[in-house]
């Protein structure tokens, strides 16, 4: 496979993994704000950082609006990451591996660009966004039905996959990076009802609320969540299991190396060093330091990956 | 002004149904008027779900948009068919010839049958490819022939497309919507089938690697990028060939041979089927701010170890003051008369057809000698005053960078217009594969529609549709 198709498919994939993250914490967002539990502009903010984009977002804006925060991650043109940019970069990798990808995955994507092009066209309303945000994450999971049910397992799925799982581990990290403080034992009287709203907002954001209840009961605490999160390997957005999936789809592309590749390398010091103690240790840790260390890591892997595989000159 | 009557090929110049036409013509006079428009619609959703969009130049932001597509299509029997592939087998076999004669001994210019600036001259040759062969001695490996019709047996040859013709991604594509759309046409006509173009091209290519390969050679296209016109084409045929789409950047030139970057190391290749123009091809050798070529690939070529299809250079044989010369130039390389007519070409660097065309301005066609895609042409009979003083100023200044046409009736096809079935002019680029000791002409083409009334340009470009072109069996 070429370099440069291996790098389209691993972004096509990266961003659509994007585009379908910042949905759900926008949906999250959204719900919080309006069922009024928590201070609205902050928890905005709160938003705006765990999509990575609060910086950038500052440099565009005076204030912080609701309106104006959507809009940033909807469709601003100038934020890279905003849901109609994701797709359309997205679509315009899957334009460039058009040869790798099977007729079905590619109109998907062209109908989830086309769907994103018309919902996005202007502002939308309060009253649109839930159905605006349901229809963007049915079609991006159109994409990966599609993928899933198409495409045939060889190096060309591996790419695709690698790209899905680093994005989702760097969701899911950001989003405890933001959040971590709410997790600490230590910290507000535990069960307030700010804590309890603090905690649905961050199982809402990895859609994974009633999983959660269901596996560890209505009494569990920041404790559980951390632990659902990030060493749960049932939980498909946990650390642990999009970890587990890297390293497994970098064992298929070195398939009859006699040598692990660097990329395998970084990703078993991050799951020896990071993901095989239990949650107490990393608390011990220290949370904050740990997930950045795990950012840190992850980015490392995404650039090993590139130069493995030859993506650039 | 009046015009004379066009030849409308499915009702002649009377009103009665022609022959090819009638089975097509008896389901639709049963069909609902609604319906068909609702097919007409499906079939432009198809279209841009499956993203057979062209990119138009010349604005702010790259635009992709649609090229309109008409569902009555366009059908030709098989008579009128065998005729026209024998023409075009002569014409594209004398093509062949005439471009190694020009590399090598020039006989034809020894022959007086072409005056020596026509090359010494011409920009379009170029002069990397004197004394090269390319492997297997095929230099177009792929033709698309234009043709225009003015009555029930008369078609021309409009234009050669020797260098990279476009457009065969549009034959396949409509024909597999008009399956999609109306399968029971298939069942009523037997239409020879145009699918295998694709395995036929890769067959075709792999036949033309160079002589060292053995096994089965590795193709690739090279297509300039994601923000080329025909990018989408460039893409289509990889991914129906099953091949590598590359652009300049993921090659390099490595122990004497064009290898292509993949994630495990280069990997070499035999065959490209480039789609990016001559002067790209080779910043070492040609324009040094290319960006979308590869260094040293001319110097691999001229080794032998690489086949590029088309041969760089073979532009000369599309030139269109070159053209005005075919007719010779098909009775010098087959000794036979051409079976398929030119129109008329005044070359204006001759003084008595340039004092000609000035007189007679407002009823020709002119054409800039190296232009394409109906840009910078005039239409006389369709030009303003003003229109007609400038051109012929630039004549004046320039002469040699023009020639001149009538303007021909051509001939009309009804497309499916608001108020049924209308008459519009058309045009018929018919692709044609070339491989060492073998002409293959897929039965079918492009047919290019103007959709505007009486119009006769029926370029994308400038606002022109598509119809699929059905191939009648015996």
């Amino acid at each position: 496979m070429l370099g440069k198709t291996a790098n389209g498919l691993f972004w096509m994939s990266r961003y659509l993994e994007r585009a379908e993250n910042t949905a759900r914490l926008i949906e999250t967002g959204q719900r919080i704000a309006l069922t009024r539990l928590g201070p609205d502009d902050a928890e905005w903010a709160s938003v705006l950082r765990s999509a990575g984009v609060l910086t950038a977002y500052q440099a565009h804006n005076d204030t912080l609006t609701r309106d104006a925060a959507l809009n940033w991650m909807l469709r601003a043109r100038e934020n890279g990451s905003s849901i109609l940019s994701c797709i359309e970069a997205a679509r315009q990798n899957a334009r460039l591996v058009r040869t790798a990808i099977t007729g079905e995955v590619w109109e998907a994507i062209n109908a989830t660009y086309m769907t994103a092009r018309e919902l996005l066209s202007r502002k939308v309303s309060e009253r649109d966004l839930p159905a605006v945000l349901r229809r963007i994450r049915q079609n991006t999971a159109l994409v990966r039905g599609m993928v899933h049910g198409t495409m045939l397992r060889n190096e060309i799925y591996d790419f695709l996959r690698l790209g899905t799982f680093l994005e989702r581990a760097d969701n899911t990290a950001r989003i405890l990076d933001v959040k971590y403080y709410v997790l600490l034992p230590s910290v507000s009287a535990v069960g307030s009802s700010i804590d309890n709203v603090q905690w649905e907002s961050i199982l809402r954001s990895v859609s994974a609320r009633g999983g959660f209840r269901m596996e560890y009961g209505a009494g569990a605490g920041p404790q559980e969540i951390a632990h659902f999160l990030i060493l749960d390997r049932r939980m498909p957005r946990s650390l642990a299991f999009c970890v587990g999936k890297l390293k497994d789809n970098l064992r298929y592309l070195n398939t009859g190396a006699r040598h692990p590749s660097e990329a395998q390398k970084r990703v078993d010091r991050l799951e020896r060093g990071f993901l095989s103690h239990d949650v107490a240790a990393i608390f011990d840790y220290g949370l904050h330091e740990y997930i950045q260390d795990v950012l840190d890591r992850l980015s490392g892997i995404a650039r090993q990956i590139e130069i493995d595989n030859r993506f650039y000159e | 002004m009046s015009e004379t009557q066009p030849f409308d090929e499915m009702w002649g110049t009377g009103d009665t149904v022609r022959a090819p036409y009638r089975r097509f013509h008896d389901w639709f006079a049963d069909e609902e008027p609604a319906r068909l428009r609702a097919k007409q619609r499906e079939a432009e959703e198809l279209f841009r779900l499956t993203g057979i969009t062209f990119n138009v130049y010349g604005k702010a932001e790259a635009e992709e948009r649609l090229i309109p597509f008409d569902i009555i299509p366009r059908i030709i029997s098989a008579t009128e068919w065998h005729r026209l592939a024998r023409g075009i087998e002569q014409r594209v076999r004398a093509i062949n010839a005439f471009l190694h004669d020009i590399y090598h001994k020039q006989e034809i210019v020894k022959a007086g049958r072409l005056p020596l600036e026509m090359i010494a001259r011409n920009e379009a040759f170029l002069p990397h490819m004197i004394g090269v062969t390319p492997p297997g001695g095929v230099y177009t490996h792929i033709v698309g022939i234009d043709l225009v019709r003015t009555g029930p047996g008369e078609f021309h040859v409009l234009e050669d497309n020797a260098r990279t013709p476009s457009g065969v991604s549009y034959m396949l594509e409509n024909r597999e919507t008009m399956l999609q759309m109306f399968p029971e046409l298939f069942s009523q006509n037997r239409v020879q089938p145009v699918q295998n173009y694709p395995v036929d091209l890769l067959r075709s290519l792999a036949a033309s690697a160079p002589p060292e390969c053995s096994g089965d050679p590795v193709v690739a296209v090279l297509t300039p990028g994601i923000y080329n016109s025909a990018y989408f084409e460039h893409a289509f045929l990889a991914d129906q060939m099953g091949v590598a789409l590359v652009e300049g950047h993921d090659l390099r030139v490595t122990d004497g041979r064009v290898a292509m970057r993949t994630t495990r190391g280069y990997r070499p290749i035999d065959v490209l089927y480039r789609r990016v123009d001559d002067d790209f091809l080779d910043p070492l050798n040609f324009n040094p701010d290319s960006a979308l070529g590869v260094p040293g690939i001319m110097d691999v070529y001229r080794a032998g170890r690489i086949t590029l299809a088309n041969a760089p250079g073979t532009g000369i044989a599309d030139d269109k003051a070159i053209y005005s010369y075919m007719p010779d130039i098909v009775e010098f390389y087959t000794g036979e008369r051409p079976l398929l007519p030119n129109v008329p070409t005044w070359r204006c660097s001759e003084p008595e057809a340039l004092a000609y065309v000035l007189d007679h301005l407002e009823e020709l066609v002119v054409k800039e000698v190296h232009g394409s895609g109906g840009y910078g042409m005039l239409i006389g009979p369709a030009a303003t005053r003003k229109d007609l003083d400038a051109f012929r100023r630039k004549l004046q200044a320039r002469p040699g960078n023009y020639i001149a046409q009538p303007t021909l009736c051509l001939s009309t096809v009804p497309i499916f217009a608001r108020a049924g079935l209308t008459p519009r002019h058309v045009d018929l680029r018919p692709f044609v594969l070339v491989s060492p000791g073998r002409v293959q002409v897929t039965p079918g083409g492009l047919t290019r529609v103007a959709l505007r009334k009486g119009s006769l340009v029926v370029n994308s470009s400038q606002g022109g549709g598509t119809k699929d072109t059905w191939v009648l069996e015996e």
